[in-house]
């Protein structure tokens, strides 16, 4: 890791103490936000998205499989997430460390108990055979928030998705099976065409750090790198709170908690607004 | 006005050959021709052939002027980041104050900058860096800016023709680093604008006409505050 | 059961290509903001990402070589790249064409410039349409170029196969799958060398040798758009006003 010299800290300090961002921003500000769906071909949904100078690609794949013993009417959804090595000098090779699966689990959380995809309309056949999901979140580039590109990336992508049904694979797969599951017939009869997942509106998922008592959203990798504290949150088209989650040692008080939920339900708006222009909704 | 552009080239094309040239740096010579190695800027001379990398990590010169980041104080002697493909090291013999065995950290420590020399570079490229000399210091305060090593020449330009010009409009001190770190002191309206200027500077390093085009630039501000 | 495939349809193949045309080859030059060298590559279904960072000093220290850089390339397939995922993660293909990459690479890198120094190269596939390594090198040179890295030359692959009998140039995904021989090979353009050779399927000694000229043929033409992408990128200086 290299190692971020005082004076840069200092500098930041410094200046967000006269009420500046080191990029010119506003600190409740994002960096511009670009979303491309549809940018994998051999993925069933896919989506690069670009914070700044931040990178993710995300991709989902299908599958069909057995449900999970104690969900057993439901669709199985997994989330994965790689910081490969492409993405930053410090990222090495080798199995997922702390990092990555932290990212993993928030996007993952922030998917699944806000009950984004309806599990329950992907079941084929009840307690058997289910619809699988896997979100797989590529880092290409990292230039600070990895949490909320990799969120919005996982969104755009299941936004995006169509269940091929009717490719060679599925159809050929699912013909097999229903000698054992004879009631594959009339799933098949009610699925006729590609499907798009069952989604209900998403959370958007807004990241904010804190140093010398400053808040800044959106953070810049330098930003990050001096960072005491963060905080992700997110929230829903009412202005709910679905997901929270604070990192690094540092603490919040109440107050600047509150501030930054508000921030964030203010940003999450805009960030949906943009989401669902580049879906086509 | 001129319209000369400068020549890229790019490694493996053919430059020229040894019976009427030399290769210089960033050319190579096979089966009595000479090629370069490297993306860059042609320089054919009348008797050498040399390319100037575009890009490139700082490789360390010695009497280099850098600036480096501590990254970690040892008993007798620290470990720096100059931003080259190794770190350097410098000795307690090679500072200006009197530390005792296992109390650098009392000095520098992990974070801290400083404006050294590259002592010395070995065959191996291990890399030795000295604070012994009277423009050599702790730096406090102020900004580190990265910039390309490979533009470094041009930000301090002929004879420091364009580091003047940064130094007169803005009121800023300012020191290069070889290794592509600028130290920029001053009030922050002053540093950011010196900031904005040296990234104009990175961006048209190889036009030509580049100092007066970035004189007028800062004239002009300068008008504008007034 | 599966209809019987037809490879070839009145001279042309299944995606309408003559046995000796490439499939579409696009290239971006400097596309990360991090890496030190990047490139993009699009080579007809296939699409790469390569990135370069060093040289730097090597980790872990008994890794270093006092001599030279070690050259690390490793080769990755997104899990969503293919249309069966594939679980994140090296797999002891993907270990195969890395290291066979890497000693490609390492034979025009001038390495004795930086002893105890690695240069690491990331080349990631993000869509996989056969021909992934021969994409995977050709991006993962340009970004060697991009990054400043002295080199001998610009290294660049392309494969050629065997099907229905004939020799054709660049297989597409069918054809690798239902042909009867694949050839990837990598060449230094300026001198011919050889830097990577792999095969398998079936030929005899004069297809074989008809299917290498083919190969280094593609990689000439291909190495041809590898300097055009990269002069696009700096060849054009900005003017005096």
């Amino acid at each position: 890791m290299p190692i971020t010299p005082s004076i840069k800290r200092d500098y930041l300090v410094n200046l967000a103490k006269q009420g500046k961002r080191a990029d010119g921003r506003e600190f409740n500000e994002y960096r511009k936000i670009e979303i491309e769906t549809g940018v994998i071909s051999k993925a069933e949904g896919s989506a690069k998205v670009k914070i700044g100078n931040t990178q993710v690609l995300a991709g989902i794949k299908m599958d069909i499989g057995e449900p999970y013993p104690d969900t057993p009417n439901e669709g199985v959804m997994m989330t994965a997430a790689e910081l490969i090595p492409l993405a930053s000098p410090d990222f090495e090779a080798g199995p997922p460390d702390k990092k990555s699966i932290e990212l993993a689990r928030v996007v993952d959380r922030g998917i699944r108990e806000s009950k984004i995809v309806d599990v329950e309309k992907l079941c084929i056949v009840p307690r058997e055979k289910v619809w699988m999901i896997f979100i797989d979140i590529h880092i290409l580039d990292y230039d600070g928030n990895l949490f909320d590109a990799a969120s919005l990336a996982a969104l755009a992508a299941l936004e995006t998705t169509k269940v091929p049904i009717e490719s060679e694979r599925f159809k050929s797969l699912l013909k097999k099976l229903q000698e054992k599951f004879p009631t594959i017939e009339k799933y098949l009869n009610d699925h006729p065409k590609d499907f798009s997942l069952p989604l209900s509106e998403p959370p958007i998922s807004c990241t904010s750090v804190k140093f010398n008592d400053v808040i800044a959203m959106d953070p810049s990798l330098d930003e990050e790198e001096i960072a005491e504290t963060r905080l992700t949150v997110a929230t829903d088209k009412n202005g709910h709170i679905r997901a929270m989650q604070k990192g690094l040692s540092g603490s919040f008080t109440k107050e600047e908690i509150k501030k930054v939920i508000k921030a964030s339900i203010d940003n999450g708006k805009k960030i949906r607004e943009k989401l669902y222009k580049s879906v086509g909704k | 006005m001129t319209t000369e552009t400068r020549k890229i080239v790019i490694p493996s094309q053919l430059l020229g050959d040894i019976e009427h040239k030399k290769a210089g740096k960033g050319a190579f010579v096979e089966n009595g021709k000479i090629y370069s190695e490297l993306l860059g800027v042609l320089n054919d001379n009348s008797d050498y052939i040399s390319v100037t990398p575009l890009k490139g990590r700082y490789d360390p010169v010695e009497r280099d002027l850098v600036i480096g980041v501590v990254e970690e104080a040892m008993s007798s002697s620290w470990l720096v980041d100059i931003n080259a493909a190794y770190p350097a090291l410098l000795h307690v013999n090679e500072v200006p104050w009197d530390v005792e065995f296992g109390e650098t950290d009392r000095y520098l420590n992990q974070g801290d900058s400083i404006m050294a020399k590259v002592l010395q570079v070995d065959q191996e490229k291990k890399l030795q860096i000295t604070l012994k000399d009277y423009n050599l210091f702790k730096i406090k305060g102020g900004y580190i800016l990265d910039v390309e090593p490979t533009k470094v020449p041009r930000i301090i330009g002929k004879k420091g023709s364009m580091i003047s010009l940064l130094k007169n409009y803005t009121k800023c001190r300012i020191f290069v680093g070889q290794n592509g770190r600028v130290w920029i002191d001053g009030n922050d309206e002053g540093v950011q604008k010196v900031i904005d200027t040296i990234k104009v500077i990175e961006n048209e390093a190889l036009s030509y006409g580049l100092t007066d085009r970035i004189e007028k630039l800062l004239k002009k501000d300068a008008k504008d505050v007034q | 059961m599966k209809p019987e495939v037809k490879l070839f349809e009145n001279g042309k193949r299944l995606d309408g290509r003559k046995p000796h045309d490439l499939r579409k080859i696009k290239i971006e030059v400097g596309v990360l903001h991090r890496a030190e060298g990047s490139c993009y590559l699009e080579w007809g279904g296939n699409k790469v990402i390569a990135a370069v960072y060093g040289p730097r000093e090597a980790v872990p220290r008994h890794t270093q070589n006092p001599l030279k850089a070690i050259v690390n390339a490793r080769y990755n397939m997104a899990a969503f790249s293919v249309d069966d995922r594939k679980r994140p993660g090296p797999d002891r293909r993907s270990t195969e064409i890395s290291k066979v990459i890497s000693e490609a690479l390492a034979h025009v890198i001038l390495v004795e410039r930086f002893p105890r120094a690695s240069i690491d190269v990331s080349i990631e596939i993000l869509d996989a349409e056969a021909g992934t390594r021969c994409a995977g090198i050709t991006a993962a040179a340009i970004a060697l170029v991009d990054a400043g890295i002295p080199m001998k030359d610009i290294p660049v692959a392309c494969a050629a196969g065997k099907i229905e009998g004939q020799i054709v140039l660049d297989l597409g995904k069918e054809e690798d799958n239902l042909g009867d021989a694949d050839l990837p090979v990598a060449i230094s353009p300026r001198t011919g060398e050889v830097l990577l050779l792999q095969m398998d399927g079936h030929l005899t000694q004069e297809e074989f040798e008809k299917a290498f000229d083919l190969a280094v043929k593609g990689c000439h033409t291909v190495s041809e758009l590898q300097k055009k992408a990269i002069l696009e990128k700096y060849g054009s200086m900005p003017e005096a006003e």
